[in-house]
């Protein structure tokens, strides 16, 4: 009962935020709007169970990722944005395309979808550390060095040297 | 009453009573702070509000809230009147997992003595301070003004750099204990080494200890890491344009913030409650002995930070971030190569 007035709460939360971000015209206001799709995705996570998800959601995404968004447009001291015009490929193709998901979708749904009942998510701490370096100890280090090769890369770009 | 409804009034209840002693406790550790740093200067501190000053916190607390609140002109403002709120939320906000004590008990009924029991505490209180830097940055930003602009770019970068070195001091710990529940981690020091040396988890990772120490202050923007607010260059840094009490706010979540460190360091690396049991005392006193050796480390600490303050200059803005990235950093990650061959090594 009270697992789904919450979910209800916070998945209206999300989406408000996430149109939010999409109808400010200033880019600060956008940024700090998808801070609140992140943090209420996260309780959304919490509420399945998934607590050490929702905790890394919170760390890396609202925490790391964002600050740097919301740093550079400091930093830019980026100012308002002039709304431009519609372009007439996304009418064409965006609505049809639309409304084909959201049928599909309810067609999907209609049918009954699997159901996911709370606490079905095993996500401690323990069973994921397990999961990440046991049964997919290879993905997860090659992700890691991926990672590492971009951060280099990065390095490299900026720290290039005008000759 | 449902459980539900139960649950949710003996949250709020347990709130209100830790949120109205967490900002007493507040209010008189400025006192302490302006008492301790006097008397290392050779002078007397408060002294005319009430006896030893002690209704200071009070009188200053009546003078913010008559103080005219300035809103300057230029000012974005939304965000200008968001930021304070921000910080000083995050910061009562990260308290709600910190264990005070054990049960709790009023006749039958029984409860532990922290606000919610959950069992990733540890990165609640990591996600509550990532996300406290916006309070931060969103308060030069909005300001509008180039020297809350600096402040708050010094401030973010500040923290999200040490924010990395706390992160991994705390994992030994975690290494130590196998959890992320701060009860569990706290139930994990009782006892003792030979048997007189307590059994916390400070002994075998006090390079942990250290580098935890040292990012928790540049965190808390405490001397001698307090270059967002550096007075000789940046005026005010970040809340230069807040006045009354949105600029109080910002003083409230700093020294909320450094309770939270108090406690955290406590938990994890002093034994929280465990002390020596105090057999000679009544009964009734008894209950109260883990809650005192709590409060009594928490004090250790604040005067470990007023200490600090009293003696340490400031660092550099470069010097800062080298010794963040450059020093700290790899102290933290050898001390965890060094605890996990350790533990892999003594594990048959």
């Amino acid at each position: 009962m009270m697992h789904t007035v919450l979910f209800i709460i916070f998945a209206v939360v999300c989406v408000a935020a996430a149109i939010n971000l999409l109808a400010q015209r200033h880019p600060i206001n956008s940024a700090l709007s998808l801070i609140v799709v992140m943090g209420s995705l996260a309780l959304l996570y919490l509420l399945l169970g998934a607590e050490f998800v929702a905790a890394v959601q919170i760390i890396i995404y609202a925490g790391a990722i964002m600050v740097l968004f919301v740093f550079t447009i400091m930093l830019l001291n980026a100012g308002e944005e002039e709304l431009s015009k519609s372009s007439r490929v996304a009418i064409v193709f965006g609505v049809p395309a639309v409304a084909v998901i959201v049928a599909a979708l309810a067609y999907i749904l209609s049918r009954g979808a699997g159901t996911a009942a709370l606490g079905d998510f095993i996500g401690g701490p323990k069973e994921i550390g397990r999961l990440l370096f046991r049964d997919f100890l290879l993905p997860f280090e090659v992700t890691s060095v991926l990672i590492l090769i971009a951060i280099m890369g990065a390095v490299v770009l900026a720290r290039r040297e005008e000759r | 009453m449902p459980t539900w409804a139960q649950f949710v009034l003996l949250s709020a209840a347990k709130s209100v009573v830790v949120i109205i002693i967490l900002l007493t406790a507040v209010a008189y550790a400025v006192w302490l702070e302006r008492k301790v740093v006097g008397r290392m200067q050779n002078r007397w501190g408060p002294t005319r509000v009430g006896p030893f000053g002690l209704l200071q916190p009070l009188a200053d607390g009546i003078k913010f809230i008559l103080k005219e609140d300035i809103i300057p002109t230029n000012v974005y403002k939304p965000l200008y009147i968001a930021a304070p709120m921000i910080s000083v939320a995050l910061a009562l906000m990260s308290i709600a997992v910190v264990p005070f004590g054990e049960q709790l008990r009023f006749g039958s009924f029984s409860t532990p003595a922290q606000i919610t029991d959950v069992n990733v505490a540890l990165l609640v209180l990591l996600g509550v301070t990532s996300v406290a830097v916006y309070g931060v940055a969103l308060a030069g930003w909005s300001s509008n003004s180039k020297y809350s602009l600096l402040g708050s770019l010094r401030a973010s970068a500040q923290m999200v750099s040490y924010e990395a070195s706390l992160g991994l001091s705390l994992i030994g710990v975690l290494l130590l204990s196998g959890s992320l529940s701060l009860r569990e981690i706290v139930n994990g020091q009782s006892g003792t080494y030979f048997g007189f040396l307590p059994r916390w988890n400070f002994f075998p990772q006090f390079i942990a200890f250290f580098v935890y120490l040292t990012a928790a202050f540049a965190e808390t923007n405490r001397i001698p890491f307090d270059l967002p607010e550096a007075e000789t260059e940046l005026v005010a840094g970040y809340h230069t344009e807040y006045s009354s009490m949105k600029f109080a706010m910002f003083f409230m979540a700093e020294y909320t913030n450094m309770f939270t460190v108090a406690c955290v360091g406590t938990l994890l690396f002093f034994g929280g409650w465990h002390g020596p049991a105090l057999t000679f005392l009544p009964m009734v006193v008894q209950s109260f002995v883990p809650l005192f050796w709590f409060a009594f480390k928490i004090f250790l600490f604040l005067f470990l930070y007023i200490w600090i303050r009293g003696t340490l200059p400031r660092f550099r803005y470069d010097q800062l971030m080298a010794f963040g990235w450059k020093v700290l950093l790899p102290i933290a990650l050898a001390n965890i190569v060094l605890t996990s061959l350790y533990i892999g090594l003594t594990t048959p």
